[in-house]
């Protein structure tokens, strides 16, 4: 390989886990700060992508207005998801939280069937972000990847200055790390975790309805992501934004490299990473230590 | 009752007997077990199928050598794990005669296998695996559909021969339909003086192909070989021309690379090359009068699984006239299939000894919104049926 | 941050004693060899469907309520215990026993390997962890030539040994059934075993366990390695039983269902990984068939997947916690 096809894989690997951050970032925070497991999570990337099919030709060219709509609309389903179901998810152990999301997939897989059908959508690219540069001679490279990629890093700073410089983001760590105390201090705990789960689904969202015009819109597209993500957060370690990060780019680069160096067995490779980050360190790269 | 019965009521007893079982013989109805996807990825291939054999019953009155169809259905899930369990249920609970299905190919084998040890018949109305009409050939297994080598042999012929290219490289998902498309891809093609550079694989059902794009681009072959279907058909088709790869390296693939997903891909798609025994604009009577019957009835445009599902059906009615109704008699139903031709709105096809169809495979290209026929790539091709016995 | 914790009925000083609660058990035995020579067809398979995931919940119900490990790779001991039983087939068909060894300790060595690895992490990440080998596991089978591709491989001929002929229906109920038979009565004797009681131990205050002086490591590794054979045994009953493998086996689909067995039927106790295999094979039959339930047999995933939560929220401790509850308020 030469450092030109290098550099574009590196490319490569940086964009697809940037992707993955944004996906993993909202289900490591629902993990670390409400400590529910919750593997409906690729349901929300799906909503996401089915939201951008919907939303599409009603804004036209309007990309960013139409993300933002997306977000806020996924923002207030996740809220009222909160409210009716996850909320009575907090008393119950892992293995009860399991087995409820899990329904949970089955119900909106079969409500996605049903009120929008099986059949593969495009989203198109907004004209503004079409075309492609030339990488190096060797390869055209689409704007909107860029875009993509651009989107994610806005977003992970935006997340880091909201977790660690803002009243919200004390509240929340706060929450993570004892929940009584923030209770006692006055503070709506409930009310707390409401928004942060929200946060979480818009998160998901987002990532969904970026995703869209490049990937497409299918049936059980939730699930492809979803292990993967769970791959990611636990990688990364439960809770920890900043190990959501690390563990996207690396999982991002194994699985590019993969396919490049090792073609038979490049399915198996982010579960052999997995596997040697947690008997190196058990609580994932960045978790805290239980 | 303590007196015996009178020989009138004997008479009658036994008339009544008589006329009984020679109703339940020709007239009894039918059960034909339907088992697809009705749930998950293949939910719409599997509608399509029921609605084309459905259209084909509905067209004989409801009726095949005087029986009337009963259809129970069984939703596979598209899962092989449990496959054997839920064609079993069709054995062995709904004691079906007739068994259509499916479109999985891992599903459709464990149905093969179950089939052949109950010696129940079983018509495949889309699984392309070889090894259904190959190594699990049986004289009570029929396939109104293809096989995976027949799709897509004909491209690399037509690749090698017609297109005049020197190499190629090779991509689909690691998974035994996607090796068998490539491998038969590969066959033709070296036959006609190719050569297949690499043959690349992602595994399934991942959809992340950028790392195997930049190889591609690094490596300029002539042409691109894909097998991908559905939601990553789509996907790699808007990766491959977002890459600027389909203005450089024409991009050939199984006619399921765009089948049913020109609407999502669209411009993506505009030149692309594939093979497939049928095509979007058929200018065949038999055709147009099956795509304007299964519009008025379904309010929906046919597609290659509805067109395979009606040639099920027909394949059902030839055996079923040649018995007399009689499905026990296996080898007199197969005789007739393997003598007929079947007149299919892709074109008329016989059916080989392994009892896969003998049919064109058309060249086809992506112009607008359709797969437009622009030629035949094989003309009355025969799978090898490598490994069966028949 | 919440550890796994896991509400089961016991305390850990009382250890399960022989007695009043045996006569069910055994008496369910007699009359499902009984219904052997009473059953055909459909209704036969049926019960060795049952009969087999019974026997694989089990094997979980040994990890997860006995020893207070919750895996979420069950499926992958399964899988090989069914996929080692075809491989080492030959053109001619197996010994029985030669290929039920073989399949068990297949299953078992892998149990070791991956056992010995993830027991070093807890909780969720335990979880996760044992969720990665066996999507090691699948990929192993479903990618590279070992397994025969994802369209997977079957059998040319069942296993026989004598007279025990696989090929015949009747031979596989009762291998089946004295398949369920050693696996629960293995497990009765555990329970009540001092094994048990320190893996019971272990469950509920594992550092007490060590404090005590008892090498926790080592106990959970043989009930990890334990449950992984006897989920091989299920696999290889599956493997004989149809005659065809596949990758599909190995999914965290499985995975899961068979964990929603054991909370179902209730964690804890033996009997409710049966009732729970019993109960959710009977629940998918009945949302699936239009005779039950109209046109809703076709939104089989919606109603199953609400039928799941609502089981998980209103009976927390299974099935046999309602028969518990139902006691004590007499």
């Amino acid at each position: 390989m030469d450092l030109a096809t290098f550099l574009v894989q590196c490319l490569n690997a940086v964009q697809y886990g940037l992707l993955l951050f944004l996906l993993a970032s909202g289900l490591t925070l629902i993990f670390g700060i409400m400590g529910v497991i919750n593997l409906a999570h690729g349901s929300f990337y799906m909503l996401g992508a089915y939201l951008a099919f919907a939303l599409s030709p009603l804004f036209g060219n309007h990309f960013l207005s139409m993300l933002l709509t997306g977000m806020v609309l996924a923002a207030v389903f996740g809220y009222a998801l909160e409210w009716l179901f996850f909320s009575y998810l907090y008393q119950r152990d892992h293995l009860q939280q399991v087995l409820m999301t899990y329904g949970l997939i089955l119900v909106f897989e079969e409500l996605r069937s049903m009120l929008v059908g099986n059949d593969v959508h495009g989203v198109p690219i907004p004209a503004w972000l079409s075309g492609s540069f030339s990488l190096g001679g060797i390869m055209q490279y689409p704007w909107y990847r860029l875009f993509a990629s651009a989107a994610c890093i806005v977003l992970a700073v935006a997340l880091y200055v909201v977790v660690n410089r803002t009243r919200l983001g004390m509240m929340i760590r706060a929450g993570a790390s004892n929940r009584d105390m923030v209770r006692g201090l006055g503070i709506d705990i409930r009310r707390l975790y409401r928004v942060v789960f929200a946060a979480g689904v818009a998160l998901a969202a987002l990532a969904g309805m970026i995703a869209a015009p490049m990937a497409s819109v299918y049936p059980n597209m939730g699930a492809s992501v979803l292990i993967i993500c769970f791959v990611v957060v636990v990688i990364g370690g439960i809770g920890s934004i900043t190990g959501a990060l690390v563990a996207s780019l690396l999982v991002g680069f194994v699985d590019t490299f993969g396919k490049v160096f090792f073609a038979d067995l490049a399915g198996l490779g982010i579960y052999v990473l997995m596997a040697m980050v947690l008997i190196w360190r058990p609580e994932g790269l960045m978790g805290r230590r239980a | 009752m303590n007196r015996p019965m009178n020989r009138r009521t004997a008479v009658a007893l036994t008339a009544l007997t008589l006329a009984a079982s020679v109703q339940a013989q020709g007239t009894e109805k039918l059960k034909v077990g339907l088992m697809l996807p009705f749930s998950g990825t293949y939910t719409a291939l599997g509608v399509a199928i029921e609605n084309g054999f459905k259209l084909f019953v509905q067209e004989q009155g409801g009726k095949l050598a005087g029986r009337e169809i009963e259809y129970v259905k069984v939703d596979d899930e598209s899962d092989p794990a449990k496959a054997t369990e839920n064609v079993n249920k069709l054995i062995r609970r709904d004691k079906v005669d007739v068994i259509v299905g499916t479109v999985h190919s891992g599903v459709a084998m464990a149905m093969a296998r179950a089939a052949k040890e109950s010696n129940t018949l079983l018509i495949v109305p889309n699984a392309g695996a070889d090894a259904v009409t190959g190594a699990m050939c049986a004289t009570n297994i029929f396939r109104s559909s293809f096989s995976n080598w027949q799709s897509s042999y004909g491209m690399g012929t037509v690749a090698a021969k017609q297109e005049k290219k020197k190499t190629a490289m090779t991509i689909t998902w690691k998974y035994a339909a996607g090796e068998e498309m490539t491998t038969a891809f590969k066959e033709g093609f070296e036959k006609d003086g190719g050569k297949i550079l690499k043959h690349l694989t992602v595994p399934f059902p991942n959809v992340e192909f950028q790392a195997l794009l930049t190889e591609i681009a690094a490596a300029k072959p002539d042409a691109v070989f894909a097998f991908f279907a559905g939601g990553g058909a789509v996907k790699f088709v808007k990766d491959y021309a977002a890459a600027g790869l389909n203005k450089s390296i024409p991009l050939y693939g199984s006619g399921f690379l765009t089948d049913g997903t020109l609407d999502a891909q669209g411009d993506a798609a505009q030149g692309i090359l594939t093979t497939l025994h049928y095509a979007d604009d058929l200018s065949l009577p038999k055709d147009k009068a099956f795509r304007t019957a299964y519009a008025r009835n379904y309010k929906l445009q046919p597609d290659v699984y509805a067109v395979q599902g009606y040639d099920a059906g027909q394949i059902l009615k030839v055996g079923l006239d040649a018995v007399k109704g009689d499905v026990s008699k296996k080898a007199e139903f197969a005789a007739a299939v393997q003598k007929s031709t079947f007149d299919s709105p892709r074109g008329g096809f016989t059916m080989s000894r392994a009892h896969n169809p003998v049919q064109d495979v058309y060249l086809r290209k992506v112009v607008g919104k359709e797969n437009q026929k622009i030629g035949v790539a094989s003309k009355s091709l025969t799978d090898p049926a490598r490994g069966c016995k028949l | 941050m919440n550890t796994t914790t896991l509400s089961v009925q016991t305390t850990p000083a009382a250890r399960h004693r022989w007695g009043a609660t045996a006569w069910l058990p055994l008496l369910v035995l007699v009359a499902l060899a009984l219904a052997g020579f009473l059953l055909q067809g459909y209704p036969a398979d049926l019960v060795v469907k049952i009969m087999v995931l019974a026997i694989f919940a089990l094997s979980l119900q040994l990890l997860v309520g006995m020893t207070g490990l919750v895996s979420l790779g069950h499926a992958a001991y399964f899988g090989v215990g069914a996929y080692v039983a075809v491989l080492a087939s030959g053109e001619a068909g197996g010994n029985l026993f030669v290929l039920l060894a073989l399949s068990m300790g297949a299953a078992a060595l892998y149990a070791l390997a991956v056992g010995a690895l993830s027991l070093r992490t807890r909780g969720v990440y335990f979880i996760m962890v044992t969720l990665a080998f066996a999507q090691m596991a699948y990929f192993i089978f479903h990618d590279t030539s070992l397994g025969g591709g994802s369209d997977g491989i079957y059998l040319n001929v069942r296993p026989a040994a004598g007279p025990l002929d696989m090929e015949n229906r009747s031979v596989v109920y009762y291998v089946v059934l004295a398949a369920l038979a050693f696996t629960y009565g293995l497990l009765a004797l555990i329970q009540r075993s001092r094994f048990g009681a320190a893996l019971a131990g272990i469950r509920v205050n594992e550092q007490r366990m060590r404090a005590a002086g008892f090498s926790t490591y080592g106990y959970k590794l043989a009930a990890f390695v334990i449950a992984g054979a006897l989920a091989g045994l299920a696999g290889f009953l599956v493997a004989a039983r149809d005659g065809f493998v596949n990758p599909e086996m190995l999914s965290w689909h499985i995975s899961g269902e068979v964990l929603l067995m054991v909370i179902l039927g209730g964690m804890g106790h033996l009997r409710g990984a049966v009732l729970g295999a019993v109960a959710f094979t009977l629940l998918k039959e009945v949302l699936a068939t239009q005779a039950f339930v109209g046109p809703l047999a076709n939104h089989w995933q919606l109603t199953l997947g609400l039928a799941i939560i609502l089981f998980v929220a209103l009976l927390p401790k299974g099935l046999i916690g309602l028969a518990q509850r139902r006691k004590e308020k007499q």
